[in-house]
């Protein structure tokens, strides 16, 4: 019975309509599971929404918020893979004093070696961006922290998945009824 | 040159401009909408303008609190297999029915709610009686959507019937901003036939059908429990064809009652809480078992982790998450049930199962002896429920559609009525909603008034919403009220002798005059607190042509036997 805990990524492709983030998110919120990230954008077909949802839960409790969500009229179709089915990534951003880029010699190594990418640098602070895994975000945060962050934001994870998606010919289907 | 003329017209009359208010009247009777339930204020009152000019092609029922119209939309819907609809204003007309849709929710009821929103430049603003009733009515509603602009009206309301009937019915929440209502916009109503994110049936796959059958036609103790799908697919005939090829004993759900007539040979009873005692007991005894159209709800299973675990379990659902979702199953057969139990009959070899038969009538002379018997029949003082619905039986000959409400006397009229013909038990399932059913047996009386519609409830349900004996003098609705009054609200303080040592917190009610408020209403009414005249005055308030309210003074402290107790299993059921 004792079911292993797993990161799960949820994606659901739906219409786009008022509300439905409620509906979707209140699924959630009767089992008491905490989401641990969400996106949602436009997805590779027009008018369509994608959702990428990360949670940490059993398989079977998976399944069964997945049909739920499924469930929902304007729900078109909902997956749910683990970790090593997915490519994913997560992005965030640093905002750091500027006389640090040049009184810590350090940090300048640390931005090589992370692969960030400064986006804007004025003479009171710089703005650095990061894409990849969150050890990698993580680890370049604890670094940078030594020094001083004067703001920092991480977005939630986006995910392709490796499986194909065959929402466009489930749509044509219809479209053809 | 002619036909050109005539095609010509049509079109002129397909589009009309018209305000978006007429274009939801128009609209609800495109639907085949005669009858409605609801309650005018601010925010509706165009629609109630145009509600008077249409008078007499749509009847709206003003019940006197919104939750009324809600219930009432709901056994309007539970007894015709309809769209039951309920029409309130913003603000607290709104939030009044929510109650309602929660109840229409869970027990798949197929129900339109629409209510007048302020205007749409308010929205958000905390205007007078603004609530954002689309986020509350989320988590309970199968589908809803706000209107703030009048030409999306028709479509809105076309997409909300289909979703409410459609697939497994639920209840849909449309709310119309004041200035949609007040616009113009040509109107053209066409029905919606698809959306094409939505599936409403799925497919039955022919492989899990022939699974099935190979199951049950090894099976050597089948047992068929069956739930309000084979109600809502119109799946009775198909039931009844299946379980007689086969052999099966069938139980059934408090929502599944009537599907199949209460004296078939092969109807067993009721399964969980307070159903029969043989088919709880044998759930636990049988090799296949096949759920048909339900939904094991935990009232019916009592604890998941000693239910039916030796035996093999198909799952016939028209929705894929009921699938797994408490009862881990062998066999899953989607789609409607009407379709996927004409497949199975065919798949069927034909069989008997006498001796399993045999053990479940073994089981029920038990619970005849030790606890129907001294319910119907009672020798000692003191009225029981039992009787009066026995009473009813007599009149009905089980031909009427009972009504009933949450609590004691629910589980004794489920137990003991007599069914004859399917949509006859229209009662609050899985909310357990008190106050649901007088309300619910105007819609029910409204919708078939060909049909007895007799309400049967505890005097706590009753004051619940006691003010709709308001509605139902003003519509003349010939509703047969019977309340048992055992001056307690009974469940609470069943389970507080059973299981709190008789602490009775808060359950014993010092009632009204109940007649005096009856015919307060100028309806006939009775009480009855002797069993000499328990008959005559039930056979005179089944006689009667109009509403009639008659109490019965019960037995205060009866209680309903046999039990699961909560979290316990179902081959652990009390007899007492």
């Amino acid at each position: 019975m004792n079911e292993d805990i797993k990161s799960f990524t949820i994606s659901i492709y739906t219409e786009n309509h008022i509300g439905l983030l409620n509906r979707i998110s209140a699924i959630f919120q009767r089992r008491h599971i905490n989401i641990e990230s969400l996106t949602t954008s436009q997805s590779e077909i027009e008018g369509v929404n994608r959702f990428v949802i990360v949670v940490n839960m059993t398989e079977t409790n998976t399944v069964k918020i997945v049909k739920q969500i499924e469930k929902q009229v304007e729900t078109i179709r909902a997956y749910y893979h683990e970790e090593e089915d997915t490519i994913f990534t997560e992005s965030c951003m640093f905002k750091i004093k500027s006389d640090l880029l040049f009184n810590e010699p350090q940090i300048q190594n640390i931005i090589k070696e992370s692969s960030a990418r400064i986006v804007t640098v004025n003479k009171e602070f710089f703005v650095l961006e990061k894409s990849g895994r969150r050890n990698e975000i993580e680890s370049l945060r604890r670094d940078l922290n030594v020094f001083g962050i004067m703001q920092f934001v991480r977005s939630g994870r986006i995910a392709v998945t490796k499986e194909q998606m065959k929402i466009t010919e489930m749509l044509t289907a219809f479209n053809n009824q | 040159m002619k036909t050109q003329t005539v095609n010509k017209t049509q079109v002129a009359e397909k589009t009309q401009r018209i305000a978006g208010s007429e274009a939801i009247v128009r609209s609800l009777m495109a639907e085949g909408v005669d009858i409605l339930y609801g309650y005018p204020g601010g925010a509706i009152m165009p629609v109630y303008d145009e509600l008077y000019k249409f008078k007499d092609q749509i009847h709206h029922v003003l019940t006197r609190h919104e939750q009324g119209a809600a219930h009432a939309a709901q056994g309007y819907a539970r007894i015709s297999g309809k769209v039951g609809v309920a029409m309130a204003t913003s603000g607290p007309g709104a939030t009044n029915l929510i109650t309602g849709i929660a109840d229409a929710q869970i027990d798949s009821t197929p129900i339109v709610c629409i209510t007048g929103q302020v205007p749409s430049h308010l929205l958000g603003s905390d205007a007078f009686q603004e609530t954002d009733i689309v986020g509350i009515s989320t988590p309970v509603t199968k589908w809803n959507c706000q209107v703030t602009k009048s030409e999306d009206i028709p479509e809105a309301i076309a997409k909300a019937f289909y979703i409410a009937k459609s697939g497994r019915p639920g209840p849909v929440l449309v709310d119309i901003t004041k200035d949609a209502q007040f616009g113009e916009l040509d109107f053209k109503y066409e029905k919606c036939k698809g959306v094409r994110s939505y599936i409403p049936i799925p497919k039955t796959d022919p492989e899990t059908i022939i699974a099935a059958s190979e199951l049950i036609n090894n099976a050597k103790k089948p047992m068929i429990v069956w739930g309000q799908g084979v109600i809502l697919g119109k799946a009775e005939a198909e039931l009844k064809a299946v379980i007689e090829k086969a052999g099966i004993p069938a139980a059934w759900t408090i929502l599944g009652a009537s599907a199949l007539p209460t004296s078939h040979p092969l109807n067993i009873g009721m399964v969980g809480m307070h159903g029969n005692y043989a088919p709880n007991k044998l759930t636990n005894e049988c090799d296949v078992l096949i759920a048909i159209g339900m939904r094991f709800d935990d009232r019916v299973t009592g604890s998941l982790d000693t239910y039916a675990k030796q035996a093999k379990i198909i799952h016939f659902d028209i929705d894929p998450a009921e699938i797994d979702k408490n009862v881990k199953t062998d066999v899953a057969v989607l789609g409607n049930s009407k379709e996927s139990l004409a497949l199975l009959f065919d798949a069927l070899n034909k069989n008997t199962h006498d001796s399993w038969l045999q053990e479940f009538k073994d089981l029920y002379a038990i619970e005849f002896e030790k606890v129907i018997q001294s319910d119907i029949n009672p020798t000692k003082e003191g009225l029981t429920m039992g009787e009066v619905i026995k009473q009813i039986n007599i009149e009905s000959k089980g031909y009427a559609a009972i009504v009933s409400d949450v609590g004691q006397h629910q589980m004794i009229a489920c137990r003991y009525a007599d069914f004859n013909v399917t949509k006859s038990n229209i009662t609050s399932g899985g909310l357990g909603t008190m106050g649901f059913a007088l309300p619910a047996a105007i819609g029910a009386k409204m919708a078939a008034p060909e049909r007895e519609v007799v309400a049967v409830i505890g005097d706590g349900g009753y004051q619940m919403n006691i003010q709709e004996l308001g509605t139902i003098f003003q519509q003349k609705a010939a509703v047969k009220i019977v309340v048992l009054n055992n001056e307690f609200l009974g469940m609470v303080r069943q389970w507080q002798q059973l299981f709190f040592d008789k602490r009775y917190a808060s359950t014993e009610m010092t009632n009204p005059n109940f007649v005096a408020i009856a015919e307060g209403y100028y309806i006939k009414a009775k009480k009855v607190t002797k069993r000499k005249e328990l008959a005559d005055a039930v056979k005179e308030m089944m006689a009667s042509e109009e509403s009639y309210f008659l109490e019965v003074c019960v037995e205060k402290e009866g209680n309903v036997f046999p039990m699961i107790p909560s979290g316990a299993s179902v081959s652990d059921v009390r007899l007492s």
